[in-house]
C-alpha cells in the first residue's frame, strides 16, 4: 500500500484536466503532488474516444484520444509526478482531507489544495423523461462508446440517435464504420447541439440525416427494443400531436447532454451555479471553499479537450501561487451576464489580474457583438459573424482595463 | 419431467413468502417464474410502503393481514436481514373535509386494530417534519418504508436456503388435474406435483379458472412514478400522504425510499393489458405538476427514472366495486391455494398471506417440520452502509471491497460478485442491480453497466451475446466489434 499521507495538492481524476494541471505544477515548482484515478490508467474519458480531431489547437496536429492523452501521460511520468490508479475517491471534507479506497485499503490524505477534475457524466433517458417501455438497446452515446471502443462489444445493428451532441454524431459514424445502420439522428432543438465540423464529417459524409425540432416521444419494446416513436416539436419543444412516425430499430442512442460530476464538490461544501452545474469559481479558479479548485468538465462543459489542457494549466498557475504564498486575491466582483449568455467561468473576479474568460450563447446568434463592460464602461468588444451554443466563446480580459470596485457585464448583442 | 409435492406459480413477493413458509415443512417444493428472476411484475413496482391498515374495509382479509404484517415486521426485516424503516406517516389535512375524510380513516383504523394514531396540529407537525404541509395531521407510527425487490429476494433467498427450488423461464402453459394430482406444462418442461398454489399476480383469474375456480373479474389501476435524485431526499424524514378521499385513495404523493431516494406518485388510472408498463408523456407531464405543487424538490434535475405498477383489483362487475383479497382452498378443487386479486398492500401482507397458504397444507398433510429450517437470511453487506472502521477492516478482509464500481451508489466489487453468485442463480444486470443497486444512482449505469456486464461474463464464463438486461429476449450485445 503506497500510504500518502500529505500532500501539498491532491489531484482528484487522471484525465486530461488533472494530468495538465499536475504537469504545470511540477514544472512550477510545485511537486509534492498526487493524482488520484479510479480507472486503471489515466487518461480519462480520452481513452475510449479513439477518433481524430484532439490537439489541432495544442499540438498543431490532429491526434486521436489515446495519443492527446498519452503526451500528457508521457509528461507526466518524465517528471515522475505519483499517480494512484484503480482508486475512487469518496469523500473530500472542506479541510482538504479526501478519502478514497482501493484493493488495498482506505487511503487518507491531507492536502493543502485539491484540485477537482472528476470530469462529466451523460444526461440519461430518465433526466430527459422519454415515456414508453424499457427494453435493453437503449444506451447513452459514451456508454456505447466505452462497450464499442473499449469493450468490443457490438451493441446494436439496426440504430436510431437521439441527440446531435459531439458523442452521438461520432457514435453515428463509429457505428457506421462498425456495420451497423444508422437511420437518422434526430435533435430536439432547432439546431444541431454539437460542432459544425462533426455534422460534416459524421453526418453528411456517411449520408446519414439530421432532423432537426425533432424528439423520441415513445419508446417500443418489451425485452430488446423493437422501435421507437419520432415527433416533430413546436417552439417550445413540445410534441406536435399527429407528427408521430414509427422507426423500426433495435437500438436507440442518447446523445442529450453532459452533466459535471460534482457529487464530490457538493461533499466538499462547494457552491455550484445552477446554469453550468459546475462550482462558482473565481478567476483563480478556487470555489468558495478555500484551497478547492476546479477545472475542465468538471467545472463546465467544453467542447474541445484542447481548452480543458489550457484551463487546468492557468488553474494550477493559480494552486502554485497558492501554495506558495498560503493564499490568493479576494474576488469580490460578480460576473453578470445578460439572458442570451447561459453562464461564464468564473463567475467572480478582483478586478486586478488578467483572466480568460468562457462563456456559451443561449442559441445560435448571427452577427453579434460580445460586450464585456464595468460600470457602463466598455472593456472589451468582439465580433461574432456566428456564434453557436456548441461553441464555447473565449476571450481574454486585461487586468488593465479592469478596476477592482464595480461587477464585469457580459453581454451578447444582435 | 421434474416431481413435487407442492407448486408455487409465481414468484412475486406472495409467491416468494408462500414459498418461505411452506419451507418450515418437509415438503418438495418449486416456484415456477416466467421471467428471470423474482419480483419482475408489480411487486417492484410499488410504492415500497408497509402501511399500517387505516384505510381498509374492518374484518377484511386485507385489513386482517396488513395489520398482522406491520406489527411483525421488525422482527421479518431483522431475521431477512432486509433494509426496512418504521419512519411512521402523516396523513395531512388543509380543511375540514379532509378532517372528516381522515377521522373516518382513523376510526376504521383504530377498529382494525392499527395502534398509536392520533391527530396532531401544526406545532406538532413541525417538529416530525417541518416541510410537510397542511394545517394538521394524523400520525401514523407504524407506517414504514422497505425495498420491495429486496424484501422479494430475501423472501425466495430464505425459501432456496431452506429447500424449495426455482424455476425461471417457466411459463405455466397448462395444468392438467389427473385425480387428485396435477401435471403442469410450462416453457422449460412438464412438472408433476400434489398441490399447485396459485400467486400468479395479474395472471391469477386465468389460472384460478385452469384449477377451477372462477375467472375472476380484474381492473387493471395503473399508476406511473417519478423516481427521484437523493438529493431530494434529503430533507424528508417520514412519507407524507394528503387526506384520503372518502374511499380510501390518496392522490399523487411524495415518499422517500429506504435508500433516501425519493418517490412521486403513483396516479391512477385504468389499463386492460396485463404487463402494461410503459410510461407516458401525459401522466408523466401530470405527476411533475402535481408534485410540483406539493413537494418542493420536485426539479427536473433530480428526475433519475420512471416506472408504472398495476394493482389488479378484484370487482363486482353488478355494482363496481372493488373486492377484497381471494384466499381460498376446497375439496371440490383438491390440493389447491388460489389466491387471487392481491394487490396493494400485498407487500404488508405477503407473510401473513403466506402463513395462511401453509397452515392449509400443513392441516391436509400433516408434514413433519423441516429439521433445519433457519428463518433468517444475510444479505449482501454494502460498503457504503458501513462505518469508516468498519470499510477499513472490510478491505483487509476483502480487498475487492476496495474497488468501487458503481459510483452513484457506492457499490462494491465484492458486493457485485456475490450478486452475480446469488442463490437463486439469477445474472441478469437488472437482477444484479436490485441486489445491489448498482446503476440504480443519478447516472443509471454510465460508469458502471460496461463493467458489470463484463463481470456477468467472466464469472459465468458466458460470451456477450448471452448477456441479458431483465427479460429473456432482452439481449444487450449483438456480438464482438471484430
Amino acid at each position: 500500500m503506497r500510504s500518502v499521507k500529505e500532500v501539498s495538492v491532491a489531484i482528484i481524476g487522471g484525465g486530461p484536466a488533472g494530468l495538465a494541471a499536475a504537469v504545470r505544477l511540477y514544472d512550477k515548482g510545485i511537486k509534492d503532488i498526487v493524482i488520484l484515478e479510479r480507472e486503471k490508467m489515466p487518461g480519462g474519458i480520452l481513452r475510449q474516444c479513439i477518433h481524430d480531431g484532439f490537439g489541432l489547437t495544442r499540438f498543431k496536429e490532429t491526434l486521436s484520444g489515446p495519443e492527446y492523452a498519452q503526451r500528457f501521460i508521457d509528461m507526466a511520468e518524465e517528471r515522475k509526478i505519483p499517480y494512484i490508479t484503480d482508486t475512487t475517491v469518496l469523500e473530500i471534507t472542506p479541510d482538504r482531507k479526501i478519502y478514497a479506497a482501493s484493493k488495498n485499503g482506505i487511503l487518507e490524505i491531507q492536502a493543502k489544495a485539491v484540485i477537482l477534475a472528476m470530469g462529466c457524466r451523460e444526461r440519461t433517458r430518465g433526466a430527459i423523461s422519454i415515456p414508453g417501455e424499457r427494453p435493453s438497446g437503449v444506451y447513452t452515446a459514451g456508454v456505447a462508446q466505452s462497450y464499442i471502443n473499449l469493450y468490443n462489444k457490438m451493441v446494436g445493428k439496426e440504430v436510431v440517435i437521439l441527440g446531435s451532441g459531439d458523442i452521438g454524431m461520432i457514435m453515428a459514424r463509429r457505428l457506421t464504420l462498425e456495420g451497423a445502420h444508422v437511420q437518422a439522428v434526430f435533435e430536439i432543438q432547432p439546431y444541431s447541439s454539437g460542432l459544425p465540423r462533426n455534422v460534416e464529417q459524421c453526418l453528411r459524409d456517411y449520408n446519414i440525416p439530421l432532423y432537426l425540432s425533432h424528439t423520441v416521444t415513445d419508446i417500443l419494446g418489451k425485452e430488446r427494443l423493437e422501435g421507437v416513436v419520432v415527433s416533430r416539436v413546436d417552439e417550445h419543444m413540445q410534441p406536435i400531436p399527429g407528427t408521430e412516425k414509427t422507426y423500426t430499430c433495435d437500438t436507440l442512442i442518447l446523445s442529450v447532454g453532459l452533466i459535471p460530476e460534482n457529487e464530490l464538490s457538493i461533499g466538499a461544501g462547494v457552491t455550484l451555479d445552477g446554469r453550468s452545474k459546475g462550482a462558482v469559481v473565481d478567476e483563480n479558479y478556487q470555489t468558495d471553499i478555500e484551497g478547492i479548485f476546479a477545472a475542465g468538465n468538471v467545472l463546465h462543459v467544453h467542447d474541445l479537450v484542447d481548452f480543458v489542457s489550457r484551463e487546468a494549466e492557468s488553474l494550477a498557475d493559480a494552486v502554485a501561487a497558492y501554495i506558495e504564498n498560503g493564499e490568493l486575491r479576494k474576488c469580490s466582483l460578480e460576473v453578470e451576464t445578460d439572458t442570451n449568455i447561459t453562464h461564464t467561468i468564473p463567475q467572480k473576479i478582483s478586478g486586478e489580474k488578467s483572466f480568460l474568460l468562457s462563456m456559451r450563447v443561449r442559441q445560435p446568434m448571427k452577427n453579434c457583438e460580445i460586450v464585456i463592460s464595468q460600470g457602463g464602461q466598455i472593456i472589451k468588444k468582439k465580433n461574432f459573424k456566428k456564434a453557436l451554443p456548441a461553441e464555447m466563446i473565449q476571450i481574454p480580459i486585461d487586468a488593465e482595463k479592469l478596476n477592482s470596485s464595480e461587477n464585469l457585464e457580459v453581454s451578447a448583442i444582435c | 419431467m421434474e416431481q413435487y409435492d407442492i407448486t408455487i406459480i409465481g414468484a412475486g413477493v406472495v409467491g416468494c413468502a408462500v414459498a418461505r413458509e411452506i419451507s418450515r415443512f418437509q415438503l418438495r417444493t418449486v416456484v415456477l417464474e416466467k421471467d428471470m428472476d423474482v419480483a419482475c411484475g408489480n411487486s417492484s413496482r410499488n410504492t415500497g410502503m408497509l402501511h399500517a391498515g387505516f384505510t381498509y374495509a374492518p374484518g377484511s382479509l386485507k385489513a386482517e393481514c396488513t395489520v398482522e404484517g406491520n406489527q411483525e415486521f421488525d422482527q421479518v426485516a431483522k431475521e431477512l436481514d432486509v433494509p426496512f424503516k418504521r419512519t411512521g406517516k402523516l396523513v395531512i389535512g388543509f380543511n375540514e373535509t379532509d378532517r372528516a375524510n381522515i377521522l373516518k380513516f382513523k376510526k376504521i383504523g383504530e377498529i382494525n386494530g392499527v395502534k398509536g394514531m392520533r391527530m396532531i396540529n401544526r406545532e406538532e407537525m413541525d417538529k416530525i417534519d417541518p416541510n410537510a404541509g397542511g394545517e394538521f395531521a394524523m400520525y401514523v407510527p407504524s407506517s414504514g418504508i422497505l425495498d420491495p425487490m429486496q424484501y422479494t429476494i430475501a423472501l425466495a433467498e430464505n425459501a432456496c436456503s431452506n429447500g424449495v427450488k426455482f424455476r425461471f423461464g417457466s411459463k405455466v402453459e397448462k395444468i392438467l388435474r389427473e385425480g387428485d394430482t396435477y401435471r403442469i406444462l410450462t416453457s422449460s418442461g412438464e412438472f408433476r406435483t400434489k398441490w399447485v398454489i396459485n400467486c400468479a399476480g395479474m395472471y391469477a383469474s386465468q389460472i384460478s379458472e385452469q384449477l377451477g375456480y372462477p375467472n375472476y373479474p380484474v381492473r387493471g389501476f395503473k399508476g406511473e412514478y417519478y423516481v427521484l435524485d437523493k438529493k431530494a431526499g434529503k430533507n424528508m424524514p417520514i412519507p407524507i400522504y394528503p387526506a384520503p378521499n372518502e374511499k380510501g385513495g390518496f392522490a399523487t404523493h411524495a415518499t422517500p425510499t429506504v435508500d433516501g431516494n425519493v418517490l412521486v406518485g403513483p396516479d391512477s388510472y385504468l389499463t386492460d393489458e396485463p404487463e402494461d408498463y410503459k410510461t407516458t408523456k401525459e401522466h408523466m407531464d401530470g405527476l411533475y405538476r402535481d408534485g410540483l405543487k406539493m413537494f418542493s424538490e420536485m426539479k427536473r434535475e433530480y428526475f433519475i427514472r420512471n416506472f408504472a405498477g398495476i394493482r389488479w383489483k378484484i370487482y363486482n362487475p353488478s355494482t363496481g366495486e372493488n373486492q377484497d383479497f381471494v384466499l381460498e382452498s376446497d375439496d371440490a378443487h383438491p390440493h389447491t391455494v388460489n389466491l387471487v386479486g392481491i394487490e396493494s398492500p400485498g407487500i404488508t401482507c405477503a407473510l401473513p398471506l403466506g402463513r395462511r397458504a401453509a397452515a392449509i397444507i400443513k392441516e391436509k398433510e400433516q408434514p413433519d417440520n423441516n429439521p433445519s429450517f433457519n428463518p433468517c437470511r444475510k444479505g449482501i453487506r454494502r460498503f457504503s452502509e458501513m462505518s469508516p472502521e468498519e470499510k477499513i477492516h472490510a478491505v483487509a478482509e476483502n480487498p475487492d471491497y476496495g474497488e468501487i464500481v458503481c459510483r452513484c451508489e457506492t457499490v462494491t466489487r465484492a458486493e457485485i460478485l456475490t450478486a452475480i453468485h446469488n442463490p437463486l442463480g439469477v445474472h441478469t444486470v437488472t437482477g444484479i442491480k436490485n441486489r445491489t443497486r448498482a446503476t440504480m444512482g443519478r447516472c443509471q449505469g454510465g460508469y458502471c453497466e460496461t463493467r458489470i456486464t463484463e463481470m456477468i461474463e467472466k464469472e459465468l464464463g458466458i460470451s456477450e451475446t448471452d448477456v441479458r438486461y431483465s427479460k429473456a429476449g432482452s439481449y444487450m450485445f449483438t456480438g464482438k466489434v471484430r
